[in-house]
């Protein structure tokens, strides 16, 4: 719960500052601790991809793309006042829905009725793998982590094709 | 480019246990938390600090572009490749209960091609992401 | 003491849709390309945490199958956001390598500035 709240904090600090180094590195204190949450949440896995993926790789993209382009964000020309109230009318109706959720952690919460305990029993006899998730991922759901590989090696594709050409720099600023 | 000696001989040092943790992440991943995901971010993440420390071109040399980009097409492949194998051997696509004498071991196999696949496709692409936003600047 | 209750029971979820709706207020209040992007992925984020906190059932333990445990928390949610997380970023370096382009073409990453340098009749 204090994670949750350090990481409320961290997101008004990424909303309020305009330094974009200042918010690269925000994001990155902010993966930490959704890491740190997740460890809590009994997501292993999950903590894990998310503290090299989100901390590290998406943190050194963006680095390399601030090197690219500008540090310094462009004071809005516009008032905030029509977001504001798009996004404050949305947590409204959101906060609205939470009411009838089911409480936080109890084992007999609907999520947990169907599909997952038979993954949790028939693991080890089926594929002799003891960590489920890695079984469901590879196994169970195979089609699922096929297209989500086939994802990647678009978007690696994509940003090769995008990037890589020779780079023609516009005719006004040649130095 | 002159950078400090001890960062230099410390990464150089730091270098073959990223890669060996790694491959832990990898054939670990059946008992403990990891996988191919986790496995090919880390696994890319040497070539990075490689990169980072001793500069582009010689992480270039030493992991040339091409065998990065066919690195992304290969893990794909192989992952399909399994799905299309267990096919032929008279299963469904991705059923590999058929790819060895008993299913659970069958099973195993396939999990662990199939985690290869992904370890190859991941870290071939975040190589292949850093590669070009780096290359770009110059 | 039945409001407490109800604080403990979906703070968790308050917290997801306060990081939704930021990312939200991000993309669309903010002109900037990067920090739109940073808005994306922190609304990304937040789904993430909408997943895995109903997966958790207290006093148990991580999804690995080991003797001498018995309540487990639910491993399909982790699967899932095992995927999303890689896609995110994946999709994440598609939108910074359009930025970037967007740069060289305009020399700007500004959305206003963009749309300024359209209207001189370029």
């Amino acid at each position: 719960m204090v994670l949750l709240t350090l990481m409320a904090a961290v997101t008004i600090g990424i909303v309020r500052a305009r330094n974009l180094f200042a918010v690269v590195v925000l994001s990155g204190i902010y993966s930490f601790l959704m890491a740190s949450v997740m460890i809590v949440l009994d997501a292993v896995d999950v903590a894990m991809t998310e503290a090299s993926v989100g901390a590290g790789m998406s943190m050194v993209l963006m680095l390399g793309v601030l090197y690219l382009t500008k540090v310094e964000e462009a004071v809005p020309s516009h008032t905030p006042w029509l977001p504001l109230f798009v996004a404050v009318g949305t947590a409204a109706v959101l906060l609205y829905g939470t009411v009838g959720l089911p409480p936080f952690g109890a084992a007999e919460n609907i999520v947990h009725a169907h599909v997952a305990p038979r993954y949790l029993e028939q693991s080890i006899a089926e594929t002799t793998v003891p960590n489920v998730v890695t079984s469901v991922l590879a196994s169970y759901r195979g089609f699922d982590t096929l297209g989500e590989t086939v994802v990647i090696f678009t978007a690696g594709f994509a940003v090769l094709l995008l990037l890589r050409g020779r780079r023609r720099s516009r005719p006004s600023d040649d130095a | 480019m002159k950078f400090d000696l001890i960062l230099r001989i410390a990464s150089k040092l730091l270098l073959p246990f990223i890669l060996l943790f790694a491959l832990y992440v990898q054939f670990h991943g059946d008992y403990g938390p990891g996988g191919g995901f986790q496995a090919g971010v880390i696994g890319a993440a040497m070539v990075i600090l490689y990169a980072i420390i001793f500069g582009l071109e010689a992480a270039k040399r030493a992991v040339p572009p091409i065998v990065v980009e066919t690195m992304i097409a290969l893990g794909a492949l192989l992952f399909a490749g399994v799905g299309v194998t267990s096919m032929l051997l008279g299963g469904e696509f991705l059923n590999y209960s058929v790819l060895a004498h008993e299913p659970a071991h069958g099973q195993h196999l396939g999990i662990l091609l199939v985690e290869l696949g992904v370890l190859i496709t991941v870290a071939g692409t975040m190589v292949t992401f850093f590669y070009t936003f780096a290359g770009r600047g110059r | 003491m039945e409001f407490v209750e109800q604080i403990v029971s979906h703070y968790n979820q308050w917290i997801t849709i306060f990081l939704m709706v930021a990312g939200l207020y991000i993309v669309v209040a903010r002109g900037n390309m990067v920090k739109k992007l940073v808005g994306l992925s922190l609304f990304q984020t937040s789904v993430y945490l909408l997943y895995l906190s109903p997966g958790k059932i207290l006093g148990g333990t991580a999804p690995i199958l080991e003797e001498g445990f018995e309540v487990y928390s639910n491993p399909l949610p982790h699967v899932l956001m095992l995927t999303a997380i890689v896609v995110g970023l994946a999709t994440l370096a598609v939108g910074l390598a359009l930025v970037v382009r967007i740069n060289e073409a305009y020399g700007t990453i500004e959305e206003d500035e963009i749309f300024a340098d359209g209207e001189d009749g370029k």
